[in-house]
C-alpha cells in the first residue's frame, strides 16, 4: 500500500495547524476558517479512501485466504533509538479499529469544521476573537487523535495521548479571560495528567516484562493461530504468555504485576474517558465553546479510554481480574452519570453527563466481552457503540450548540417550546435523541441492544442494571427534549429577536449527522470489526427477546419524560418534593466536586502543604538565610581589613611570610 | 688573611651600606632620598668588586647608578616642587614599619647566625670570570648558558619601553 | 681578621630591613619604589655573595643579579610612568589617598 495517503492524513492536519497558528492572524477570519475547513476535508475524502481500501479492496496485506482482517503497518520507522532494545517509533497502524476511528474523527471533525463557520459569530456576522486560533487548535487536535488511533506501539500513542490533552487544554480554555473557562482547563488537564501518570507507569511496567512496545507483538498474545500473524509475534507472544502464566511472575501486594500494568493503563484511560472517580474534568469541560465539546468532548477524544482498552484487549483478556475491574468502573460510572443527567438544568451538561454515561456502556461492553461469549460480541458492540454515539453525540451538542446560539444562554430553563421555531434543530434533535434512547431503527438501538446482549451472555446482574441505565437514558434524553422543545410556548424576552434556524454551516452538518445516525445501524459492522479479525455476522447472535425488552424500557423512559414533561404541570414539582434528598444529591452531581475540593484543599493543600510550606519557609529558608547572615555579619567586621592602604597589606603580607619563615626554620633546619 | 686596606674598605663599604641605606628611608626629603640610594648602589658596586665580580659591578654602576637613578631624579623633579618635605610621619606608621623591620631583621639575623654554619665559610680562591667567558655564557645555548632568558630580557625591556610611553604621554 | 659570608650578608641584610621600613612607612610613592630598589638591591647582594662563598667556579648568581638588575630597570621605568599618570589625575601620588580598592 502506498504510504503517501497515509502520511498526508497526518501531515495536511498538522500542516494546518502551523500555518494557521503563524499565519492565521494575517489573514481574514473567513480565509482562516475556509482553509482550515478545505484541509479536513481533504483528510475526510483521504482517510474514507484509506478506510475503503482497507476494508474492501480485499488486498492480500489487509485480508488473508479465510476473509479475516490483519493488522497492517504501512510504515514504522525509529524515532528514538536510546539502545539495542529500547526503540520508539513512529507509524501508522492500519487494523479494523484504526481504520473505523479515522473514519469517526474525521467526519466528526469536518463537521464540526464546517459548523464552526457558522458558530463562531454572532448574529451580526461578526467572527469571534481568536477565530484563526481556534481553527489552529482544531487542526492540532485533528492531528494529534488521528497519530493516536493509529499508533503502531503503545509509546507513540502516548505521545499522541498526551498531545490530545494539551489541545484539549487549549480549546476548552479557548475563552481564557473567563475565570470559569481558565479554571475548566486547569482541572481537565491537572486530572487527566494525574491519570496519565498511572497510564505511564503501566507502559514502563507492562513494557519492562514484555520487552517491546509494539502492539502487533502485544496484542497477538492470545490468538496462537490467528492467520497473518508473523512467526516472530507468534514468538514474543510465546514468551510474553509464559510471564503471566508464570507462577513465580513477580508480584506486587497481592497480584502480579502485568495485573498492576494492565490497570494502572486503564487508569490513563479511565482519565481521559471520564470514568468514575475522575470524571470531574468533563462536565466543567462545557465551558468551552459548543463545536469543541462536540468533537472533544463527546465523540473523539473521550473515548481514547475506551480506544486504549480495545487497542490492548488481547492482553486485558488475559487477566480476569483487569477485566472485572472495568466493567464495575464502567457500571458504577453508567449508572452514577445517567441518575445526574436527570436533574441538570444546563443542556450542555445534561449531554455531558450523558456522555459519560455511554462511554461508561462501552467500558462495561468491553469488560464483559469474552471469546467464548458469542465469539467476542461485546468488543464489536462496543466499536459499534462508539461509532454510532460518536454521530449521534455530535449531533445532539451541535444542536444543542444552535439552541444556545439562538437562545444565547446554556440554561434550558429559557428555551421552552422552540419547535416551532426551530423547525431543522428541533427535527435533527428529536433524531438524536431518538438514537441515544435505542428507539428502532436508529443507530443506537442496534449498538446498544448488542451491548446489551453481551451483558447478558455474561451475567444477569449486568445486563439488568445496564438496562435499567438504558431506561434512564431514554427519560433524560426526553426530558431534555421536552423541556426545550415543548413544555410551553416560547416568550422571546422584550427586545430580541425571536429565536430561528441558523445558517447553512451550521445546518448541514446537523443534517448529514442526523442522516448517518438514521442509518448507521444497518451498517453490518460484524463484518468490518470483530477482536480477531475474523468477520463476524452478529445477526446470527441477535437476541430477539433482548431487543424487544430494550425497546420496552427505553419506551418506558421516553413515556414517563412525556407524561412529567410534554405540557407544563406541577409532577416534575410532586417528584422533586418526594425525594428531595435524592434530588439534591444528584443535582449536585453526588457532591463529588465538593469531595474533590476537600481533598485538595483542606487536606492536600491545608494540612501537608501547610505543613511543607512551614519547613520550607522556616527550615529550608532558614538554613539559607543563616547562611547569608553569618556571611553578611562577617564581611562587615572584617571588611576594614580590606582598607585599600597597600602598606598595610604589605605589613600583613610580611608578618604572614616571616611566621611561615620561622616555621620552616623550625621544624626543617 | 686579608689584607689591611681590604679589611678597611670592607668596614668603609658596609658602613656606608647601612648608613645611606638607613638614612635613605629616614630624610624628609624626596630628593635626598635619591641620593642616598645612590650612594647605597655604589656601595654595593664596591662589593662586586671586592668580591671578584667586576663585570657585575659596572653594570651595576651604569643600570642602576646611571639609568635608574636618573630616572628617579626625573620622576621626583616631575612630580614634586621645589623645597617641598614629605609630612611628618605619624607615630602609628613608624612603629608599624618599625615593627616589621625590626622582626624581619631579628628573623633573618637568627636564621643566619644560629641556624647555619655555612656562612662563616672563609673566602676562596676564584678565578676573576672574564669577559669572554661572561659573553659565551650570557649568549650560548647549552648547559648552564643563558641565551633564552637573555632574549627574554630584551624583549621585556622593549615592551617596557613601549609600555612606559603608552603609560605615560599626555593623552 | 677573616672577612666571610656573615660580614656582607648583615649589612645587606640591614638594607633589606630599611626596605621593609620605607616600604611600610613613606607615603610618596616614589619614596615607596627608593625602597623597593633598597630591598632588591640587598637581594642582589646576597645573591653574589652566596655565589662567590659556596659555589666558586659557577656563575649562577652572578648572573641572576644580571638578569634582575635588567628587570629592576623596566619595573622601575614602568612604575614610575605609572606614577606619572596618576600624578596627572590626581595633582598627588600620596599612595594613602590611593585608596578606591578598599572595601
Amino acid at each position: 500500500m502506498d504510504v503517501t495517503v497515509p502520511i498526508l492524513i497526518l501531515a495536511i492536519p498538522l500542516f494546518m495547524f502551523i500555518f494557521l497558528g503563524l499565519l492565521g492572524m494575517k489573514m481574514t477570519h473567513k480565509l482562516a476558517g475556509t482553509l482550515g475547513t478545505l484541509g479536513m476535508g481533504t483528510v475526510l475524502v483521504l482517510s474514507y479512501y484509506t478506510a475503503f481500501n482497507y476494508f474492501f479492496s480485499g488486498a492480500p496485506e489487509f485480508v488473508n485466504a479465510a476473509g479475516d482482517r490483519l493488522q497492517f503497518l504501512v510504515f514504522d520507522q525509529t524515532w528514538l533509538q536510546f539502545t539495542e532494545s529500547l526503540v520508539i517509533k513512529l507509524g501508522f497502524l492500519l487494523d479494523p479499529i484504526s481504520a473505523m476511528m479515522l473514519v469517526v474523527i474525521t467526519t466528526i471533525s469536518f463537521m464540526v469544521h464546517l459548523y464552526s463557520l457558522g458558530y463562531m459569530r454572532d448574529h451580526h456576522g461578526v467572527y469571534e476573537h481568536g477565530f484563526q486560533r481556534f481553527y489552529a487548535f482544531l487542526s492540532l487536535f485533528s492531528f494529534s487523535m488521528l497519530g493516536l488511533v493509529v499508533a503502531t506501539n503503545i509509546f507513540q500513542m502516548y505521545i499522541f495521548w498526551e498531545l490530545v490533552g494539551a489541545s484539549s487544554y487549549l480549546l476548552i480554555g479557548f475563552y481564557y479571560t473567563k475565570p470559569s473557562a481558565v479554571s475548566a482547563s486547569k482541572k481537565a488537564f491537572i486530572v487527566t495528567r494525574f491519570a496519565d501518570l498511572g497510564f505511564l507507569i503501566g507502559i514502563l511496567v507492562l513494557s519492562y516484562y514484555t520487552g517491546t512496545f509494539n502492539f502487533t507483538e502485544l496484542t497477538s498474545i492470545p490468538v496462537e493461530g490467528m492467520a497473518g500473524v508473523s512467526q516472530v509475534n507468534l514468538d514474543t507472544a510465546a514468551s510474553i504468555r509464559s510471564i503471566f502464566e508464570n507462577s513465580a511472575a513477580p508480584t506486587f501486594m497481592g497480584a502480579s504485576v502485568l495485573t498492576w500494568a494492565l490497570v494502572l493503563i486503564f487508569m490513563g484511560g479511565m482519565g481521559k474517558s471520564a470514568m468514575m472517580p475522575l470524571h470531574i474534568w468533563l462536565p466543567d469541560a462545557m465551558e468551552g465553546p459548543t463545536p469543541v465539546s462536540a468533537l472533544i468532548h463527546a465523540a473523539t477524544m473521550v473515548v481514547a479510554g475506551v480506544y486504549l482498552v480495545a487497542r490492548l484487549f488481547p492482553l486485558y483478556l488475559m487477566e480476569n481480574s483487569s477485566m472485572v475491574i472495568i466493567t464495575v468502573v464502567g457500571a458504577i460510572t453508567a449508572f452514577y452519570a445517567a441518575v445526574v443527567a436527570c436533574t441538570q438544568i444546563d443542556i450542555k451538561r445534561v449531554l455531558a453527563f450523558s456522555t459519560i454515561s455511554q462511554i461508561a456502556f462501552m467500558m462495561v461492553s468491553l469488560g464483559v466481552a469474552r471469546p467464548e461469549v458469542h465469539e467476542g460480541l461485546g468488543y464489536m458492540a462496543s466499536m459499534f457503540h462508539l461509532f454510532t454515539h460518536a454521530m449521534f453525540k455530535a449531533l445532539l451538542f451541535l444542536g444543542a450548540g444552535a439552541l444556545i446560539h439562538a437562545i444565547g444562554s446554556n440554561d434550558y430553563t429559557a428555551m421552552h417550546g422552540l419547535r416551532k421555531h426551530m423547525p431543522i434543530t428541533h427535527i435533527t434533535f428529536l433524531i438524536g435523541c431518538l438514537a441515544i434512547a435505542g428507539i428502532i431503527p436508529f443507530s443506537g438501538f442496534f449498538s446498544k441492544d448488542e451491548i446489551l446482549s453481551a451483558c447478558m451472555g455474561y451475567d444477569w446482574v449486568a445486563y439488568l442494571w445496564m438496562s435499567m441505565v438504558a431506561g434512564l437514558t431514554a427519560f433524560y434524553m426526553f426530558r431534555l427534549y421536552f423541556l426545550i422543545f415543548w413544555w410551553k410556548e416560547h416568550k422571546t424576552p422584550e427586545g430580541h429577536h425571536a429565536p430561528h434556524d441558523q445558517p447553512w454551516t451550521m445546518s448541514l452538518p446537523l443534517i448529514i449527522l442526523a442522516a448517518i445516525s438514521c442509518v448507521a445501524g444497518f451498517i453490518p459492522f460484524g463484518k468490518l470489526v470483530s477482536w480477531n479479525g475474523v468477520p463476524y455476522d452478529f445477526m446470527a447472535h441477535f437476541n430477539w427477546g433482548v431487543a424487544a425488552v430494550s425497546l420496552a424500557v427505553a419506551i418506558a423512559g421516553i413515556a414517563l419524560a412525556w407524561v412529567m414533561y410534554k405540557k407544563e404541570n406541577s409532577l416534575p414539582e410532586k417528584f422533586r418534593n418526594a425525594m428531595p434528598s435524592l434530588w439534591k444529591w444528584s443535582f449536585h452531581r453526588f457532591y463529588w466536586d465538593e469531595l474533590y475540593m476537600f481533598i485538595t484543599h483542606k487536606i492536600i493543600f491545608g494540612i501537608v502543604c501547610r505543613s511543607l510550606a512551614w519547613f520550607d519557609r522556616h527550615i529550608i529558608d532558614g538554613t539559607m538565610d543563616a547562611f547569608a547572615t553569618v556571611t553578611n555579619k562577617t564581611s562587615n567586621a572584617i571588611k576594614t581589613l580590606q582598607s585599600g592602604q597597600i602598606q598595610m597589606y604589605v605589613w600583613w603580607y610580611l608578618m604572614g611570610a616571616l611566621a611561615l619563615g620561622v616555621i620552616t626554620i623550625v621544624c626543617l633546619l | 688573611m686579608e689584607s689591611v686596606g681590604s679589611i678597611i674598605l670592607y668596614f668603609i663599604v658596609a658602613l656606608s651600606m647601612i648608613v645611606f641605606s638607613v638614612m635613605a628611608v629616614t630624610t624628609r626629603k624626596i630628593l635626598r632620598a635619591a641620593t642616598y640610594l645612590l650612594f647605597t648602589l655604589f656601595a654595593a658596586a664596591v662589593v662586586y668588586f671586592m668580591l671578584d665580580y667586576e663585570f657585575l659591578g659596572a653594570v651595576q654602576i651604569a643600570v642602576y647608578a646611571g639609568g635608574i637613578v636618573v630616572l628617579f631624579v626625573f620622576a621626583i623633579l616631575l612630580t614634586s616642587k621645589p623645597g617641598d618635605n614629605t609630612e611628618r610621619l605619624t607615630s602609628k606608621s613608624r612603629l608599624l614599619g618599625a615593627v616589621g623591620a625590626v622582626a624581619m631583621l631579628l628573623v633573618s639575623g637568627w636564621a643566619l647566625l644560629c641556624r647555619t654554619s655555612m656562612v662563616f665559610a672563609p673566602k676562596p680562591a676564584m678565578e676573576n670570570p672574564d669577559m669572554q667567558l661572561i659573553g659565551q655564557t650570557l649568549l650560548g645555548t647549552g648547559e648552564g648558558e643563558y641565551l633564552l632568558p637573555f632574549e627574554a630580557v630584551s624583549v621585556l625591556l622593549l615592551a617596557c619601553i613601549i609600555g612606559g610611553v603608552v603609560v605615560a604621554r599626555k593623552r | 681578621m677573616e672577612i666571610t659570608a656573615i660580614y656582607y650578608l648583615i649589612p645587606a641584610l640591614i638594607m633589606f630591613c630599611c626596605g621593609v621600613y620605607g616600604f611600610i612607612t613613606r607615603k610618596n610613592m616614589i619614596a615607596m619604589l627608593i625602597s623597593l630598589e633598597l630591598m632588591l638591591n640587598a637581594v642582589d647582594v646576597n645573591f653574589v655573595v652566596f655565589n662567590r662563598f659556596l659555589f666558586p667556579g659557577q656563575m649562577e648568581g652572578m648572573f641572576f643579579t644580571l638578569f634582575a638588575i635588567a628587570i629592576a630597570a623596566a619595573e622601575t621605568a614602568i612604575a614610575i610612568a605609572i606614577i606619572i599618570n596618576i600624578f596627572r589625575a590626581a595633582r598627588n601620588i600620596d599612595v594613602r589617598s590611593l585608596n578606591e580598592m578598599k572595601f
